[in-house]
């Protein structure tokens, strides 16, 4: 037998070995659609619970919103369900070329092109676009798959300490003498929140001749006067060499994402980008959902609007209940615990009372970083909020943490 | 060799830490304690190698070798 119990039980030992470190994921079944209230069979076998959802990536609500599931179904009539094949073959449609064009319109940039999802783009592009002659240098707390990406390419990678400009220059002076220097960063940070200096970065990036790199995954659709992104945020709108972002978030939720910035950037990937070259682009249905969402935002502001105020009264109501958050205006919002059982406990006693919102802790954000990361929607509605705040203050008069600061919770439970 | 170590550590507060992780001591796990990741970690090799006027072979180099300031104390006396 070619799976020997050798090779079975290695796998158990390092099974076992998860679980027993605390860190073994488990999924729990959602019996409905992606939106404010979900059921949740939790624990598995049980009878689903309907729940108010505070950490899904939903932003804009737009997850099962009428308009985007009709012209889903439009193309799913009209193109097909599936390409079976890559893009240069004879993969692509029209309307392939119709959503790179509307992205570049929506993200002001000069080209776009399509990736299966924000993590081939991001495990794609520079491998493309460097050789071992260039540099990365990139934020402390960019995303993994930016990680992987940069794991994936011949060259040479530095960092700089989290949103750090004077550290940034130190590199960027230390790594003068490269052929091409990549500042690589995330525009909204998603396990705490803040925000990217864009505008300082893009004067840096000038003064030293470097490529600017963003991930806008957690930002795309929503941040910014028009929802535009970080860039438009921090004014500097057409002056991101790199954009990455995906449409599994706000942009519908379903699946997709795409490298967005220089033509020549973008041709080069349509070149040599391997998740393009070897894999089958965004299916026609999610295609023609994601045309609508854009259709929709340029058309209004309404749910970016209505999102900017649910996030201010979430903020401003666990700010003014006494939690310990994370700075910051976006709509992720961490509620800091410091420690990994008590934010595992935590979060087990806001499903008890029909809230959910998962616990993160090491290795996912750093050692005594443990918290319960809360994700707002515009299609929260205000009493969804008002529940999902009143349980929160709840389970924290029960753990007796509210008014009390990080030190003092530390001292209470450890980190 | 109290000023080597004092050396390394002083470059890794300064490098790494921030006021939220700057109590880092000889034996504080820098790398399994997720102070300095994967890719960092190269920057602390190219500081040691130019300080001490060493090459650390990639093969040497590994997350274990880097993970405190005595463990990198023994790795740069290794090629010195």
């Amino acid at each position: 037998m070619a799976y020997s119990n050798k090779i079975k039980e290695i796998y158990q030992n390092q099974l076992n070995g998860i679980k027993e470190a605390g860190l073994f994921k488990q999924e729990r079944f959602i019996h409905s659609s992606q939106d404010a209230e979900i059921e949740v069979e939790f624990p598995a076998g049980s009878a689903p619970k309907k729940v108010i959802n505070v950490c899904a990536n939903n932003y804009l609500g737009l997850s099962s919103h009428p308009d985007v599931i009709k012209a889903a179904h439009e193309g799913l009539d009209t193109r097909g369900y599936g390409m079976s094949s890559v893009r240069f073959i004879c993969g692509t449609q029209d309307i392939h070329r119709e959503l790179e064009n509307k992205v570049s319109e929506f993200l002001g940039t000069e080209d776009t092109i399509l990736f299966p999802s924000c993590m081939d783009a991001n495990a794609g592009v520079f491998e493309a676009i460097l050789t071992s002659e260039d540099i990365m240098i990139s934020d402390r707390l960019v995303h993994a798959s930016i990680i992987d990406g940069m794991r994936l390419c011949s060259a040479q990678h530095d960092t700089f300490k989290h949103s750090d400009m004077a550290h940034l220059e130190k590199k960027l002076q230390l790594h003068a003498d490269k052929r091409l220097k990549v500042v690589i960063n995330d525009g909204v940070y998603s396990m705490d929140g803040d925000t990217a200096k864009l505008d300082e970065m893009v004067a840096l990036c000038e003064k030293y001749d470097a490529i600017l790199f963003v991930d806008e995954s957690h930002s795309s659709g929503f941040i910014g006067k028009t929802g535009r992104g970080t860039h438009e945020k921090c004014g500097v709108m057409g002056k991101i060499d790199i954009i990455t972002t995906t449409f599994g978030k706000a942009l519908g939720g379903a699946s997709g994402g795409c490298v967005s910035g220089r033509k020549e950037i973008v041709e080069m990937c349509r070149q040599k980008a391997r998740p393009y070259l070897f894999s089958n682009t965004i299916a026609p249905v999610v295609v023609s959902g994601v045309l609508e969402v854009l259709n929709i935002l340029s058309k209004s502001t309404e749910r970016r609007d209505k999102l900017e105020v649910n996030t201010k009264f979430w903020r401003e109501g666990l700010t003014k209940a006494g939690f310990v958050l994370k700075d910051g205006d976006t709509p992720i919002v961490p509620v800091m615990l410091f420690n990994a059982k008590l934010a595992q406990d935590f979060s087990k006693d806001l499903f008890d009372l029909g809230i959910y919102a998962i616990g993160f802790f090491f290795p996912v954000v750093p050692q005594g970083a443990a918290r319960i990361r809360t994700q707002i929607s515009a299609g929260h509605e205000m009493h969804h909020l008002e529940k999902a705040l009143d349980a929160f203050i709840q389970v924290g008069k029960k753990y007796d943490i509210l008014g009390k600061t990080k030190q003092e919770i530390i001292e209470m439970y450890g980190n | 060799m109290e000023d080597m170590k004092e050396m390394i550590l002083e470059y890794v507060i300064e490098e790494y830490c921030d006021e939220e992780n700057d109590d880092v001591t000889f034996d504080t796990p820098l790398i399994s304690g997720g102070i300095v990741d994967s890719f960092s970690m190269v920057s602390l090799k190219r500081f040691l190698e130019n300080k001490y006027k060493i090459s650390i072979p990639d093969a040497d180099a590994t997350p274990e070798a880097f993970d405190t300031v005595n463990k990198i104390e023994v790795l740069v006396k290794k090629f010195q």
